[in-house]
């Protein structure tokens, strides 16, 4: 049987358009929701395995973000045997990941509405980081870089940021390149 | 589910299957109280059932790596499939901490091919 996306794709050179709104409370229980959740929607174009590692990693980045520094929510709401955080503490922001296929480029947006970046080239610099008791790594953006194609920042202290990726999908896979 | 345990004075911390930002601070904190409090010599990470990780995984292995090496110690990693590899590659942690090569691992992959 064949796969629906790529017939589509095939159809007299026309983009096939697929799009799909995903939006959540910003706390880091909704983390693996969310890039599973991107990688099931990516899923009709039959990514490889590495591409799907890309955009899952890429995708947790960016959504971590928002979450612990956009909303400075850091602990969520706690798991058995975990610190359980006051329920007033939580800001009630939420994240909303825009996706689109076009063809076979995947084009990821992802929003929040918390308190911004001052300085985004410096945020993006690798091992850089404004939470450094988290004992996060600091390679946020650079993974986010290194695993897709385009990336791009936009932020406004106070009023949120807006990550924009892209990625090519069916291109040739890194397996062939490592040995 | 993520575990530990103390074989030889080393900690062993078997990972979960997947490492994000949600699950590391637990992981952190744990790890933390048994180098302190149990006195260990170096920490092993097993990433046997971890088929994800993304920063925070890094910053997991790179926090107790700079608590371990003030006594002395080592961190090391076992089973880490290739996107562990990968990202344990392009974030610079492969040339500071040890990454145990598997044996088993690598003859699963010629077989694959």
């Amino acid at each position: 049987m064949k796969k629906k996306g790529k017939n589509m794709k095939s159809e007299g050179g026309a983009k096939v358009i697929n799009e799909m709104t995903l939006e959540f409370d910003g706390i880091s229980d909704n983390e693996s929701f969310a890039r599973v959740a991107v990688a099931a929607f990516v899923s009709s174009l039959d990514p490889t395995l590495e591409e799907i590692a890309d955009i899952k990693t890429a995708v947790s980045e960016a959504v971590t973000n928002a979450i612990i520094h956009g909303y400075e929510n850091i602990c969520g709401y706690g798991k058995a045997g975990n610190r359980r955080p006051d329920p007033q503490e939580i800001h009630p922001g939420k994240v909303r990941i825009y996706c689109r296929i076009q063809g076979d480029v995947l084009h990821i947006e992802i929003t929040d509405h918390g308190k911004g970046i001052d300085d985004v080239e410096k945020a993006m610099e690798p091992l850089f980081t404004t939470k450094p008791e988290l004992e996060r790594s600091g390679m946020g953006f650079a993974f986010m870089e290194a695993f897709m194609d385009e990336l791009e920042v936009t932020s406004r202290p106070g009023e949120g940021t807006k990550v924009r990726m892209l990625k090519k999908l069916g291109t040739d896979p890194w397996i062939e390149d490592e040995d | 589910m993520e575990e530990f345990k103390i074989i030889d004075h080393c900690l062993m911390v078997r990972l979960p299957e997947e490492i994000d930002h949600h699950r590391a601070g637990y992981i952190c904190e744990q790890a933390d109280w048994y180098i302190v409090k149990k006195k260990v010599d170096h920490v092993v990470f097993d990433f046997e059932n971890t088929r994800f990780m993304d920063s925070s995984g890094v910053g997991i292995i790179m926090g107790r790596y700079k608590k371990i090496s003030c006594f002395g110690g080592k961190v090391y990693i076992v089973h880490a499939d290739r996107q562990v590899r990968r990202i344990l590659r392009l974030s610079g942690m492969d040339r500071i901490v040890e990454v145990v090569e598997d044996q088993n691992e690598k003859e699963r992959e010629k077989y694959e091919k």
